[in-house]
Formats: structure tokens, sequence, C-alpha cells
């Protein structure tokens, strides 16, 4: 019995210390993967920037076959893309914001914020397929372009991606608004209009930038749906025309190509080397998002 | 003069009835001052008298409010020229997160009252009038969450009067204020009324007594009893009051 009862403590602390080191396993193992893919893509790209000439790698012209591996076309389509695509999504994801928070009655925002987050879900395979069988023919038409796979397309497609996590966090921004200054403004008479023009929107800006990061950040990262919708065409896009004109993404380019490129050959490299561009752009959106953050944290703190 | 006239006002939140059948005279030019323990309709009341309470979702008001003659809660009638002309002073100081300068020139700009120079002497003439200009003056295009509570409730006097309003009503203007900026305020108080006809909620019934012409006394949604300042404070006619004012009750 006295055996027993000395014995049954230490074995639940055991077992304890057996969970708590897995769960501490299993914790930093996330990290450890992170920075495994990371080790692996510097390994894997960075030959390409040494072993390729700087004039080739800023050129303008990707034809692999050619040894030609010019990233500009790509890294400007990336960056064309996603700017098209946030200036899209921003005014109408601000505005539905503002009418979830501000001006629509509580059923209609019990409608429609399930609703939104819905939209987040649907497989970016999907909305690739609408845009290529609904909206590229209908830019097609409407414009009379030699194809419907444009910068333009995509950027819609990208608008559409953006939204739910352009409308939530924005809308986050609009909560946290502290209900006194939009007392304030009405008692001196303004407008629900000029209350949340000149008074709401102003304090909530540095949440509502951080939507603007967030959804930039997701429509930079996306692949399938710029890859359907695009044309895939390496092309310098310069000039406004080049709005209606296909272009090729870096995400769409190492998906397209890397299933077929031989292991450890140049273009295998670059493909690697893109990658990490792609990992660095990303890193400092993140990274100007969490700014914005800490802005308003800060700002939080004032009050 | 009466600048104005409650009749027979009651207010629901809800089914709750907040407010019972209260009727009152507003002063031209004087100061108002509603007095009674938390939850006593007060500040419920003050809210009617530029429809604020319009802004809480599932509330209702009957009966009358007539500002010169006008009943402001007739169908129709527009809240916000009401606001315009009935100004509000928060409990706790209210600036918004933007310049001193753009705090007080807010509701001009958003009126379009005044522009460019004209505009900036606005913003001075407020200032002045909350007595703040000569602290405030040389930092004009600072955050205004800089300044002391105490100025921050200045300060949005001042954005008050920069419209140009004919009341202004403050619901409990000095509760998150120090002593020291309790008394600015309430000199503050003692020479707008030369220009506005003031309404103020107070717990303190020392401020009633320093800084009202007359007082109301509010208990459970019903307005017990209204008189000149010093006949509510010397000779109350009611027994709750008296009860109320030397500290037996509430």
């Amino acid at each position: 019995m006295l055996n027993n009862k000395s014995s049954a403590p230490k074995s639940i602390s055991s077992f304890e210390f057996a969970i708590e080191a897995i769960i501490r396993v299993l914790g930093f193992s996330t990290i450890g993967f992170v920075l495994l893919i990371f080790l692996f893509l510097l390994k894997e790209g960075v030959p390409f920037f040494y072993k390729t000439d700087l004039i080739n790698i800023f050129g303008t012209r990707w034809y692999p076959t050619f040894d030609l591996f010019g990233t500009l076309p790509l890294i400007l389509g990336s960056v064309a893309i996603t700017v098209v695509a946030v200036i899209m999504a921003l005014p109408m994801g601000v505005a539905t914001a503002v009418f979830i928070r501000e001006i629509a009655p509580g059923w209609v925002r019990e409608i429609l914020k399930p609703m939104i987050e819905t939209l987040a879900g649907i497989p970016s395979v999907v909305i690739g397929f609408f845009g290529m069988t609904v909206i590229a023919p209908m830019v097609r038409e409407t414009l009379g372009v030699a194809t419907g796979l444009t910068i333009f397309t995509g950027a819609v497609t990208l608008a559409y991606m953006a939204l739910p996590t352009m409308i939530s966090v924005a809308e986050d921004a609009l909560d946290t608004v502290p209900k006194n200054y939009r007392d304030a403004a009405l008692a001196m008479g303004a407008t629900k209009w000029q209350t949340i023009r000149h008074v709401v929107l102003p304090a909530a800006r540095s949440g509502i930038s951080m939507a603007v990061m967030l959804g930039m950040g997701r429509a930079i990262g996306e692949t399938m749906t710029v890859m359907m919708v695009t044309g895939n065409a390496a092309r310098m896009p310069l000039g406004l025309d080049a709005l209606f004109k296909p272009i090729r993404t870096m995400t769409a380019t190492i998906a397209a190509e890397m299933g077929e490129v031989a292991g450890g050959s140049i273009h295998y490299h670059a493909l690697f080397g893109i990658g990490i561009v792609l990992f660095v752009l990303t890193f400092f959106i993140n990274l100007a998002a969490a700014r914005a953050i800490f802005q308003k944290r800060r700002k939080g703190g004032l009050r | 003069m009466e600048k104005i006239v409650v009749n027979h006002l009651n207010f629901y939140y809800g089914d709750h009835i907040a407010l019972a059948d209260t009727s009152m005279s507003i002063a031209e030019h004087r100061v108002t001052a509603l007095i009674g323990p938390s939850g006593c309709g007060k500040s419920t009341f003050l809210r009617c008298l530029n429809r604020m309470n319009d802004t809480i979702r599932n509330t209702r008001a009957e009966g009358e409010i007539l500002l010169d003659g006008v009943n402001i809660y007739a169908p129709g009638s527009d809240v916000v020229t009401l606001r315009q002309r009935v100004g509000m002073v928060f409990q706790r100081p209210n600036p918004f997160p933007q310049s001193i300068f753009n705090n007080v020139s807010f509701g001009p700009r958003m009126l379009g009252l005044a522009k460019g120079s004209a505009l900036d002497d606005m913003v001075e003439q407020s200032l002045r009038g909350a007595a703040l200009w000569d602290k405030v003056k040389d930092k004009l295009h600072q955050d205004a969450l800089h300044l002391s509570l105490g100025q921050q409730q200045r300060l949005c006097i001042a954005r008050a009067i920069a419209v140009k309003p004919e009341v202004i009503l403050m619901d409990e203007p000095c509760s998150a204020l120090d002593p020291i900026a309790t008394g600015h305020v309430e000199e503050l108080i003692e020479s707008l009324q030369e220009h506005y006809t003031i309404v103020i909620v107070t717990h303190s019934m020392h401020q009633a007594a320093r800084v009202s012409n007359f007082t109301g006394f509010f208990w459970l949604g019903k307005l017990v009893e209204f008189d000149a300042t010093e006949k509510i404070f010397s000779r109350p006619g009611q027994k709750q009051t008296e009860d109320y004012i030397t500290g037996r009750a509430g």
C-alpha cells in the first residue's frame, strides 16, 4: 500500500513530463520546418545569383530554353497585378466594412459577416475557373482585345480573393474606434457620412492600412488563379495598354516550370531564385503589416 | 425668456421606462443644473434635448420638447440642424485623435461656416472662449491627445462652441477631472452663460449650487422638483429633495 501511494504521484508527474515534452517538440518543430524550408530555398536558389550574369538576371527576357533568365518581367508582372488588384479591392473592401459596421441594421450584419467568411473559403482554382470562363470572355468581347487573359482579368479575380481578408480586418479596425468619437461629431451636427469620412475612417487609418497589407500579401502569393487567367506570357508590363495584355507572375512561373526542369540545372536554380525574391517581397509586406499593428497598439495605449 | 420647454416627456429603452411625464422650462442665458442619483434619468433627459438618444437602438420618446417654440420631436424635424443649435460636451473628454486645430475647426469645416483665415479666426475665438488659447496657441498642430484631461475637456468645449450653438448641454463634464481642472471648467461655465443657454448634469451638489441658476432634482425617472437653485438648496419643497441634498438618501 505504502509503495503504491508513493509511486502514483510519480507516474503522474512523469506522464505530465512526457506530454509537455511532446508538445514542446511539436511546437519547436514548426519553427524548425520553416527554417529548413528557408535554408533549402537559399541553398537551391543562391547558385542562380552567382552562376548567371547580373545583366541576364535583371534582363527583360525570360526564355529558359535559350538560357535567358531575365526575372524583371516576372517581378513586374507580380507587382503590377497585385497593385491593380489592391486598387480595385480597397474602395470596395473599405466601403463594405463601413456598410457592415456603421450603416447596416443588425440583422443584415448577421447575414453579411458569415457570407464574407464563406467567400474566403472558396478554393482558388474555382475562382480561377470562374475568371477563365466568365471574366476573360467578357473582357475580350467588351474591349475587343486579342485575348481575355490579361493583367486586368487576373487583378479582378485577385481582388475578389483579397476582399474577405480586407473586409474583416477593416471592419475590426472600425470596431475599435470608440463610440464617443462618433457621438462628439454627431453632437456637433455632423451628418452620418461626415462622421464616417472625417472622424471614423481617419481614426481607423492604421487598421485599414493593415487590411491593405494583408490583402496584398494574399494577392502576391496567389498562384493557381493567376496561372489560369493571366495568359502566362513573360512580357514587360509597360504602359497602360499592358493592363489588357497577358502577363506572367513569379508564382505562376515556378508552378508551371518546376515540374519539367532538370534537377541542378541553371533553370532549376533560377526558379528557386525567383522563390527567394518572392519570399523577400512577402516578408517586407508582412513586416509593414506588423508595423501597422504595432502603431495601432501604441495609439490604443494613449487613450 | 424660455429657450426650451419640455412637455410631458416619456422616454423608453425598449420596454423599460427611463423618464416618466417630465416637464420643465429652461431659461435662456442661464445655467440649469440637473441633479440626482445614478440611473435617475437625468442624463437620458439631457440627451433628449439634442436627440442624441436617437443613436441608441430600440429607444422611444413621447411628449414634446419645444426649442424656441418648435417641437424637435415633430415628424420631419432635422436632427442635424438641431444638433448644430444644441451642442454637447460629454462626461469623458473625447477630442478626436487629430490636431488641436482640426478638433476645433471640425464643426465649422463640416458645416461650411468658414475657410482659410476666417477659419483660423474662428478657431482662435473658440479657444479663447474656452479659456484655452494662451495654453495651446503655440501648438495648434499637435495631437490633441497630448493635452491634460482638463485641457482636453476645455478643448471639447471650444469645439462645441465653434459651431456657434445656442444651447450647450454638459453631461457631468467634470467627473473625469481633478479639482483644479474642475475649477477652470466651472469658471468657464460662468462666463459662457452670457452667450449660451447651458444645461449641466452633475453628480456634485456643490457644483450645482456653485454654477447654476436653476436646479432640477430627478429621482427614479421622475423630475421631483424644479426651482431656482438657491431655493432648492435652502428651502426645498419636497422631502425627497431635502433628503438627497442633505445626504440622507441617494
